[in-house]
């Protein structure tokens, strides 16, 4: 009882408990038809939102004010560089993969060259990174017309017992992260630099080093995103990465990550992940239309949030 | 030991170089703005003129309005992602409701004030994160506006029109109005006596409500004020365009934050200028379309151009600060 | 001692619980007109939460407050106001972003309408000359651009302003803790004054003697019930410190051989003030304790800032041949970490030390926590349980531990006994004289001139340089603020 009660005090299981019910409501919806394919598309497309959330889950966690803004750009710009190395031959998939991440790190990098040297906040700094990052892939990438390797588009979609492997190897992938929050120098210098930077610092945590590194890991995994979205949905495209500005985020602070910094959740990135995906499933099973579905996903964010209930640090 | 020190002279303190620099401080938003105004001058000697001005800077007036709705949030520490979207969702109430039931209008965008206000009530007292909460209300409000107007359409009222389009001799339009904005806004918050509430909010909000104030009237007057600036740059923004269009305000969110920190304002601490601010959206108006004419900057290469602008006027702010020192 | 005197307030039987923890444990408290009464006790005995009653910041859970005879039922801050009755918090409550002037006017709801910026500023510079002659505050500086000390005289001198609501109580928590000495006379000379105009004051100070000269009635507290209160020439320092529950007990001071065999040792730090234009530097070798003395805020933590920085990368004009580890004065904004446990608060500078393989292990994070709890007297019954459930001064010497734990040789102190109570800060002392016979090094700056008798030398900062050195049988308190006033020669 104790147990279960300290389990629904933990705010990411909220998380898994909203994706469940919205499920439910869907295959309720449909009278039990393709409950389970759905959840097998679910799981296929969170892995999207739980890559760059894993990454922005660690510069949000650096502090208020932290915020990579450039992702969007940067998975655009990554899936672009991505196609045009593989070339559609099977043998250059690794070499391609390499080339994303490659892209994606030096996005990283210079988003935190940019805050340190000019000293501004992440928010405008991602920002302007992201605008020229943005013109780039427009000037690099117009008309390409490169398809994935069969290969690697095979990959994007193999499945085991209806589970994709790529999300198998996500969950891996959060494992890592999660020990590497928590049982890491790295991680635990992000948390105190999030809780304190000035105290941080004092205490001997280097402070700079460390934030690169974030900017760069999370700019890294924006790189990754970009490349698997190519594969998936079989080629590049400028806007392949819009829509996780907002949903890395979202994740993120629907998982229980603090706002404020220095408190960060792993598995609850999973449970807002699954959660975002089957909600915008289920009103499209309701077939509603786009203003409907825009109100009503806001609205739910909103209300998710405000149930969940606010840990903001003060200021 | 008390008389010991008390005749001997206190270590003299370099007598206002506080002072001093904040008045630099306080002056970087200006010269980010006239080396904009300079560089265009180099580029085409003939913007600098009445009509010049009247059409570089037709977009300034909305813009200059969402900034300093941004800034009131940001003032409380707070930040409104939707910003943009409510000034598409107020464009096409402009466009549709204002101009066809005038009351039914009015009642909707009085409406959408007090949405704003609601949420800052709610933010307090739920204590949430602003970013997560106006991220959610981003779609909400783009929701409302695509049920609105479908297809870009509509008409402005031709009241708004008629304003927005008013010729003043001498100065034109678009900088009387920034003037006159500037000024409203800076009497109110930085001059009277609750302005100096409001912002002490941002500052110290537990030594506010430990002197007896109340966080959540000022927090709802903060977002009240917000959701108002919100209005009438919609409003404003359809004047100009004349038509309503869901996503026409939907770069506005970040150009309206860009607007506020290059004004010299700061994320926490309730450190906001709203003469800054305005200046701040006026760089930016200048810098976004009419200096990328002028210098032939290939339309690929814009938003790139839009982001190199961005950075270089917040260097050359660092190395002003920097020398400052 | 109450007699014919009106009773300002009065507190019967007040109880207050946190959780588990009873902070005030059924309090009777009075205070009369015309009185200043010195509060003291250990961090943790009961002193703020009862100040927060009075001042109506929290509501008793057990108990009457009566004002003048009545007795409140909803008793609140603007309640208290009302009644005259006004608190200083220790944690300043100005408003940074705000000017002197402004912050005035958070205060004073009266103050509005045309005009009221005039009427503000001429408050509050009235009152601050009056409290501080020669302050050079302008009621239209910003806040944040005061020095700490400033900021805390515009923060009592806002106190003592008077609108419209009456003034008969101000309730000082730790008044002088960033003041100079000579600020720090001229403001209880003031509450002296203020209280001999028949108004009252409530005095909490761990710096005892300003209790026994300026206080005339002192009340001790000691896990939060009143266990003394009596006129003030009854106590002495013996006295008071014994009623507090602290104890006593000193080492002889190091004799002039040893304190020679320790400088003949490897020099650890050579350090310049930036703005020193004659020879003079700092100089620590291996096993000493170095005092850094004069008024707060003249450049002693600006060394230390060099120090800590040239031992992580190199800095001209100062060296530091071995590992630093500081010790934060401020444990707010410069120590601690208030998400996490005690024990992940002391480990966070050993980190790599605590590692097996790759991995953190939570095994010894443990036993080091519990090492330094048992070595430093940690009170807690979980160093799992998070950070801020310590009092004030276990917290500091969780930060202690936290530098001691290390591999630092250098511990560089930020004026670490800030608002500590006596008891810890002995503990302290005897910890950090072991700690040098093992050959650490310290750096101390502190601004408590009786912790500079625990050092082998003085050095005594004015206006960013050095002007004095002295040595272990020189140091005196006279001499310390005689260099601290004058140019050195």
């Amino acid at each position: 009882m104790t147990q279960a009660r300290a389990l629904f005090s933990t705010p990411w299981i909220w998380s898994f408990v909203g994706a469940f019910v919205v499920w439910l409501a869907t295959i309720t919806f449909t009278g039990g038809v393709g409950g389970g394919g759905m959840l097998t598309a679910a799981l296929s497309l969170a892995v999207f939102m739980v890559i760059v959330g894993v990454g922005q889950m660690f510069v949000i966690t650096l502090g208020p004010g932290n915020v990579d803004l450039s992702l969007p750009a940067n998975i655009g710009l990554a899936s672009a560089v991505a196609m045009t190395v593989m070339n559609g031959q099977d043998s250059r998939i690794a070499l391609g993969l390499l080339a994303a991440l490659a892209s994606g790190a030096a996005v990283g990098a210079s988003n935190y060259l940019l805050i340190w040297a000019l000293r501004i906040p992440p928010i405008i700094a991602t920002l302007s990174a992201s605008f020229i990052i943005h013109s780039i892939d427009i000037a690099f990438g117009r008309g390409l017309q490169i398809k994935p390797p069969p290969g690697f588009a095979d990959f994007t979609n193999v499945q085991f017992f209806g589970i994709p492997v790529m999300a198998m190897l996500t969950v891996l992938f959060t494992i890592g992260a999660a020990i590497a929050l928590n049982r890491m120098i790295y991680g635990r210098s992000v948390l105190a630099i999030g809780q304190n930077l000035r105290a941080a610092w004092l205490a001997g945590v280097s402070v700079g080093w460390i934030r690169f590194v974030t900017y760069t890991l999370c700019g890294t995994l924006g790189g990754l995103n970009g490349a698997l979205l190519a594969g998936y949905f079989r080629g590049a495209n400028v806007d392949i990465g819009n829509e996780y500005l907002l949903s890395s985020i979202a994740v993120v602070v629907i998982g229980g990550t603090s706002v404020a910094g220095g408190k960060a959740n792993v598995p609850g990135i999973w449970g807002a992940s699954l959660f975002l995906v089957l909600l915008l499933t289920m009103l499209n099973t309701f077939g509603v239309s786009a203003g409907v579905r825009l109100l009503l996903t806001g609205l739910i964010i909103v209300g998710v949030i405000t149930a969940a209930g606010g840990d903001k640090a003060l200021r | 030991m008390s008389a010991a020190s008390a005749a001997i002279e206190r270590t003299p303190v370099r007598p206002g170089s506080a002072a001093r620099a904040r008045m630099l401080r306080a002056m970087l938003p200006a010269l980010s703005l006239a080396l904009v105004v300079i560089a265009i001058a180099w580029l085409n000697p003939r913007a600098i003129s009445y009509f010049g001005f009247n059409l570089m800077l037709n977009l300034a007036i909305p813009i200059a309005l969402a900034t300093i709705a941004q800034m009131f949030v940001i003032a409380s520490n707070e930040l409104d992602l939707s910003i943009g979207t409510f000034v598409g969702f107020v464009a096409c109430i402009t466009a549709t409701w204002l101009r066809d039931a005038p009351l039914v209008g009015v009642l909707i965008l009085l409406g959408s004030i007090g949405v704003y206000a609601l949420l800052g009530a709610l933010i307090h007292l739920r204590n949430l994160p602003s970013i997560v909460v106006t991220l959610g209300m981003s779609f909400v409000w783009q929701g409302l506006a695509i049920l609105t107007l479908p297809t870009p359409g509509g008409k402005a009222p031709d009241w708004l029109s008629a304003i927005v389009s008013f010729k003043p001799p001498l100065v034109p339009f678009p900088i009387v109005a920034a003037v006159v904005i500037a000024l409203v806004v800076h009497f109110g918050l930085m001059r009277t006596s609750y302005g100096a509430i409001l912002r002490g909010s941002g500052g110290n909000p537990v030594a506010l409500g430990r002197a007896g104030w109340s966080i959540l009237r000022v927090k709802m007057t903060l977002f009240a004020l917000a959701g108002l600036f919100g209005v009438l740059s919609g409003m404003t923004l359809v004047g100009i365009t004349t038509a309503g269009d869901a996503n026409i305000g939907n770069g506005y969110t970040l150009l309206a934050i860009a607007g506020v920190i290059l004004g010299g304002g700061e994320f926490v601490g309730g450190r906001v200028s709203p003469i800054g601010a305005v200046l701040g959206a006026l760089t930016l108006a200048l810098a976004a379309s009419p200096l990328l004419t002028f210098m032939k900057i290939p339309p690929d290469w814009q938003v790139a151009a839009n982001g190199i602008i961005l950075i270089v006027v917040l260097a050359a702010r660092v190395l002003i600060s920097r020398r400052e020192r | 001692m109450s007699g014919a005197r009106e009773n300002i307030v009065r507190l019967d039987g007040v109880e207050k619980h946190f959780g588990a923890v009873r902070a005030l444990d059924g309090v009777d408290f009075h205070v009369d007109a015309g009185e200043c009464i010195g509060l003291v006790g250990h961090n943790g005995a009961g002193k703020s939460t009862l100040m927060h009653t009075l001042a109506g910041t929290l509501e008793p859970g057990r108990g009457r407050i009566a004002v003048r005879g009545t007795v409140e039922e909803s008793y609140s801050v603007i309640r208290a106001k009302r009644l005259g009755i006004r608190c200083v918090f220790q944690e300043l409550s100005l408003c940074p972003n705000l000017s002197v002037a402004e912050n005035t006017r958070v205060n004073h709801p009266a103050i509005r309408g045309f005009g009221w910026r005039k009427r503000s500023a001429a408050l509050i510079k009235a009152k601050l000359d009056e409290i501080f002659p020669g302050h050079g505050i302008d009621p239209w500086d910003i806040v944040s651009d005061l020095s700490i000390g400033k900021r805390q005289m515009v923060e009592v001198a806002r106190a003592f302003t008077v609108t419209d609501d009456p003034l008969d109580l101000v309730i000082l928590d730790e008044p002088t803790s960033s003041l100079d000495a000579h600020t720090a006379g001229q403001l209880l000379a003031f509450v002296r004054r203020f209280v001999a105009s028949g108004k009252s004051c409530i005095l909490i100070s761990h710096l005892l003697g300003e209790i026994l000269e300026n206080a005339d009635r002192i009340v001790v507290m000691r896990d939060g019930k009143v266990v003394a209160t009596d006129a003030a020439s009854s106590f002495d320092r013996e006295r008071l410190v014994s009623t507090m529950g602290g104890a006593d007990h000193r080492e002889k001071p190091a004799t002039p051989a040893e304190i020679l065999a320790r400088q003949a040792g490897p020099l650890r730090v050579r350090a310049r003030p930036v703005r020193q234009s004659d020879g003079a530097e700092l100089k620590a070798h291996e096993g000493e304790i170095i005092g850094l003395a004069g008024l707060a805020g003249h450049g002693q933590t600006d060394l230390l800032l060099a120090v800590f920085d040239a031992a992580r990368g190199g800095k001209p004009d100062v060296e530091a041949s071995a590992p630093v580890a500081l010790v934060a004065g401020d444990r707010q904004t410069d120590g601690i970490f208030a998400q996490w446990s005690i024990a992940k608060n002391i480990g966070v500078r050993s980190l790599a030390r605590l590692r097996n393989g790759l991995l953190i292990s939570p095994r010894k994070e443990d036993e080091m926590a519990e090492t330094w709890k048992q070595k430093i007297g940690i009170r807690t019954p979980d160093m799992d349980s998070n950070i801020l459930s310590l009092s004030g001064g276990n917290q500091q010497k969780a930060l202690f531990a936290r530098a001691l734990g290390s591999d630092a040789k250098i511990i560089l102190m930020d004026d670490p006994m800030r608002g500590v109570d006596i008891g810890t800060k002995l503990e302290v002392y005897d910890l950090i004289r072991e700690e040098a016979k093992g050959g650490r090094t310290f750096l101390w700056y502190t601004t408590e001139t009786d912790e500079l008798e625990h050092c082998d030398r003085v050095y005594v900062f004015r206006g960013g340089v050095i002007v004095a050195s002295l040595n272990r049988g020189e140091v005196t308190e006279e001499k310390v603020i005689q260099s601290s006033f004058s140019e050195a020669s």
